[in-house]
């Protein structure tokens, strides 16, 4: 054991967070009318909620200082970053560029992150998908996207 | 017979051409996302909403309840060809019917697993049509305390179910009811956490918190360990079961039916614990027991029919309460929700043909799949190996587009983003998002029913505990948690639910 005091990162992060999310709906919440028992303002329901979360975030916390588990392992940052990055960078593009391009870049992007990446197979999936979205999500569903968006002169 | 007057509304509403094919759709694109790795029903659920939304209401909803228990057969193939259970309601099947499999009697476990799902289905699609009418009955009685304390004690109840640690679970709840508040406040018509972004005073729809944590999050902690899946080469023969197998599996298929049936009711019950209880169950009962674990076909027969029975009844306090018991219910709920339907017992009275179409097109999706599936179980195996990294992407592909087109809003596909990392640094912390996503739907109604509650006992908080019914439940909430927390129960708990070491 490392002596540190934390000895289940998983409770005492999980109730780090569940507080910072209760504190911080609280915190907003707190602009909004409160109101009476009888007629519950805005920030009535909220501000129980977000009390009861921190308390219970708190008590998570707690017991990760005092009980030990098994430690954190095997976060993918790699698979987070470009899942991730490739996700907003189709939100962008999508109506600035088009579908074709959006969706080539999404399947081109995150498919690295596999380990088993390899760009031959990579690259007939982005083609066939991005032909795939445009023939039956623009063409045959009719979805309001452009194919050519404005930074390609559409 | 009312009973039979409401079937034959039922046969009429889900026996349409159309209704018929959504019907078959529905299983079919289930019994794949069964079969393919790494993509649940609850992404897959999320990722189709968008194409439901321009389809009838009725046919909408039949095509989602066909992939909900087309998953659960196509899972449960998985479980048996290559010990790789699709869906967690199969991980018990693995347990005998892979090791069915490596004797060579695959295709007598398919069947058994086959067979059992469409006994337990049309039992359950019964149970649902006898039990639902009375039960909206009551609900209709239900003022808006009754209905509070149900909404708390239906969360409560689906997470003292379901596996993983209690406190976290009722946080990631109440963090699902902070977000489901998240919007402009109906009452007051004051904007709440939407920092002043349009996009946010509507709401966050929860077809992006479903995919951003289900989808995106599974596909992310799928690239942690990326398994190579061993391709079931062996031709699979012997699909008809012989008349003393018949035998062997009536039994178990009679009790994991109606322990399935009364778990699938509870709350957070549904098709996993009834599974696992029903192989615990055969495993005590039965007089071969010690071949289980070695190819027992009692094994597969008792849970799948179990899974299959709680998928099917788990259908019953969504239809009628509008309370979910999962979040594939959660997502159902939000469906209907979205086609101009309010949840709740009201359903039944004012949608007949919706209600009553939606449980007769269980039982012919179930004949479907039995029909259907076992003569193209060899498509099945190829799909099994088809790889993951091309498949994520293509997953991702139809996640962003889905997202994108519900309000054609580019913030949209952003927030799924943000929603995927939450989900998945949740679930490395061991927070599961199923509870969240139960509390997001939950949220705005709770509020509701809490403000009205409020104003018709005058601000007195006693409303809940003074009136019979809504103390009653939450007294069945209260005893739930303290059950759970109990240091014996709890390891009892633990142990239902690690039945597979």
């Amino acid at each position: 054991m490392s002596g540190l005091g934390i000895r289940n990162q998983k409770d005492f992060y999980s109730g780090l967070l569940f507080i910072a999310f209760g504190a911080a709906f609280m915190w907003i919440a707190q602009d909004y009318g409160f109101g009476t028992a009888r007629r519950m303002g805005p920030a009535f329901f909220p501000i129980i909620l977000s009390g009861i979360l921190i308390a219970i975030g708190i008590f998570i916390g707690v017991r990760g200082i005092a009980v030990a588990e098994e430690p954190m392992r095997g976060f993918t940052l790699k698979g987070v970053v470009l899942v991730i990055v490739s996700t907003l960078l189709f939100g962008l593009l999508v109506r600035n560029a088009g579908v074709p391009v959006a969706t080539a870049a999404l399947v081109a992007i995150s498919a690295f992150a596999s380990q088993r990446f390899n760009w031959k197979p990579t690259l007939v999936l982005a083609i066939g998908m991005a032909v795939f979205c445009v023939v039956v999500f623009v063409y045959a569903l009719g979805l309001p996207m452009p194919v050519r968006g404005p930074w390609l002169g559409g | 017979m009312e009973l039979l007057a409401n079937l034959s509304i039922g046969l009429e509403a889900a026996l349409t051409p159309l209704n018929l094919l959504y019907c078959l759709g529905g299983v079919f694109v289930g019994t794949l996302i069964g079969v393919l790795p790494g993509l649940g029903p609850t992404a897959t659920i999320a990722m189709l909403l968008p194409v439901t939304f321009g389809l009838p209401p009725v046919s909408a909803l039949i095509m989602l309840a066909g992939i909900y228990y087309g998953a659960q057969y196509g899972g449960s193939t998985t479980a048996i060809l290559i010990n790789l259970p699709g869906e967690s309601s199969s991980v018990v099947t693995a347990l005998d019917g892979y090791q069915m499999a490596r004797q060579g009697r695959a295709g007598l476990a398919l069947s058994t697993a086959a067979l059992g799902s469409f006994f337990a289905g049309t039992v359950a699609t019964f149970l649902l049509a006898l039990f639902a009418p009375p039960l909206a009955e009551i609900a209709l009685k239900f003022g808006p305390a009754e209905y509070f304390s149900l909404m708390v004690m239906g969360l409560v109840a689906s997470v003292v179910l379901a596996h993983g640690s209690l406190p976290k679970a009722i946080a990631m709840i109440l963090l699902g009811l902070l977000l489901g508040l998240v919007g402009t406040d109906v009452t007051s018509g004051t904007p709440r956490f939407t920092f002043d972004i349009p996009e946010l005073a509507d709401g966050i729809n929860f077809v992006i918190v479903a995919m951003g944590m289900f989808g995106l999050g599974e596909i992310i902690r799928n690239l942690e360990n990326e398994e190579v899946r061993d391709v079931f080469s062996r031709k699979i023969s012997g699909l008809l079961p012989k008349l003393s197998d018949l035998k062997q599996i009536v039994a178990p298929v009679l009790r994991g039916t109606a322990l399935g049936s009364a778990l699938g009711i509870l709350p957070g019950g549904g098709a996993m614990l009834a599974s696992f209880a029903a192989y615990s169950l055969e495993k005590k009962v039965s007089k071969n027991a010690k071949n289980f674990g070695k190819g027992a076909i009692e094994g597969v027969a008792a849970p799948e029919s179990a899974n299959n029975a709680g998928a099917q009844t788990s259908f019953i306090p969504m239809l009628t309460l509008g309370i979910p018991s999962n979040p594939v219910m959660a997502l159902m709920i939000g469906a209907m929700i979205i086609q101009g339907i309010q949840p709740g017992p009201q359903v039944m009275t004012e949608q007949p043909a919706l209600f009553w179409g939606i449980i007769v097109s269980m039982w012919i999706g179930n004949f479907f799949l039995v029909v259907l599936n076992l003569p193209m179980i060899g498509l099945w195996v190829r799909m099994l190996t088809v790889p993951y990294h091309l498949l994520y992407p293509a997953i991702l592909v139809f996640c962003a587009i889905g997202v994108f087109s519900l309000n054609n809003s580019a913030f949209d596909v952003y927030l799924m983003a943000l929603f995927g990392v939450l989900g998945y640094v949740l679930s490395k912390l061991d927070c599961e998002p199923a509870p969240l996503l139960l509390g997001f739907i939950l949220g705005p109604m709770m509020e509701e029913y809490l403000r009205r509650a409020m104003v018709l006992s005058r601000g007195d908080a006693m409303v809940f505990l003074e009136r019979p019914i809504s103390a009653t439940m939450l007294i069945l909430a209260a005893i739930g948690l303290v059950v759970v927390l109990l240091p014996s129960i709890r390891k009892k708990r633990e142990e239902a639910f690690t039945e597979e070491s």
